[in-house]
């Protein structure tokens, strides 16, 4: 009986320290932290918290979004992008702002483009650092206030931030 | 800081005209550390505006995640005769401009 306890105890001690390593380092290092209202989404740390103050509380759907990413990236520093929205760009239909963000870099954040009707065509085109293989998400927000996204998977073989970022 | 700015010089009303510009600029994302272990800052551009005939049509707020040398590529629609005019800024207050005149017809 003794022994059994011992065992669990020792069992259970195992699994918080294999919890511990398991957690994103970057959690350990960082804690999410609540910004407060009206804060500059670039100084949230998290793909989450990036999202959160994009949507403030939104639902966003898949669709009219594409974003084109190369499959493969032979290197992160400079990563062409595509992002172009189904839109009329029309005064009472029109995209009112892009957001790039990226599930791995240290500001997920990557930029926001603002848009309106006189760009008659929703499409931008830039160079994206990418820190590792990955996932990154464009949300569109309409000018009905409606928001959609597009997400694309990357293979990066060097990442943006091997030199200590 | 040195820019290059792509705009056809000629347009027709309503017609896409496509404006590409490349600023030379390293988009430091403040997480590189010099030979001597100091951490260089952060110094990105952090916002940039474009104008069509004194109208803000385009802006963007970009971080560390754009790319060095920041390439832009977009659109805007052909109304009348102006400058398309480019600004931006960078996090040591350094700004830059650019622009290209588009003449439109019909």
């Amino acid at each position: 009986m003794d022994r059994l306890t011992a065992r669990g105890t020792r069992r259970r001690s195992l699994a918080a320290l294999v919890a511990l390593f398991a957690m994103p380092r970057r959690a350990l290092a960082q804690p999410i932290m609540n910004p407060a209202p009206g804060i500059d989404a670039r100084t949230i740390n998290t793909p989450q918290g990036a999202l959160q103050s994009i949507l403030e509380g939104a639902e966003m759907r898949r669709g009219r979004v594409r974003l084109e990413l190369p499959s493969i990236g032979e290197n992160g520093h400079s990563v062409p992008m595509t992002v172009r929205v189904d839109s009329p760009m029309s005064d009472a239909d029109y995209v009112r702002r892009i957001d790039l963000v990226s599930d791995k870099n240290p500001v997920p954040l990557m930029a926001t483009f603002f848009l309106g009707s006189h760009m008659g065509r929703a499409e931008i085109e830039s160079r994206v650092r990418l820190n590792g293989t990955q996932r990154v998400t464009a949300i569109a927000q309409l000018s009905d206030g409606s928001f959609w996204f597009d997400a694309a998977d990357i293979v990066v073989n060097e990442s943006a931030c091997l030199d200590g970022g | 800081m040195t820019a290059r700015i792509q705009v056809p010089r000629e347009a027709r009303r309503g017609d896409l005209i496509e404006v590409r510009i490349v600023i030379q600029h390293p988009m430091e994302t403040g997480f590189r550390y010099d030979s001597l272990g100091r951490q260089t800052p952060r110094n990105v551009i952090h916002r940039f505006e474009c104008r069509y005939g004194g109208v803000e049509v385009f802006r963007a707020a970009m971080g560390a995640g754009i790319a060095a040398n920041p390439y832009l590529r977009f659109f805007v629609r052909a109304k009348e005769s102006g400058d398309i005019e480019c600004r931006w800024v960078d996090q040591e207050n350094v700004s830059g401009f650019a622009s290209a005149r588009v003449t439109v017809s019909g």
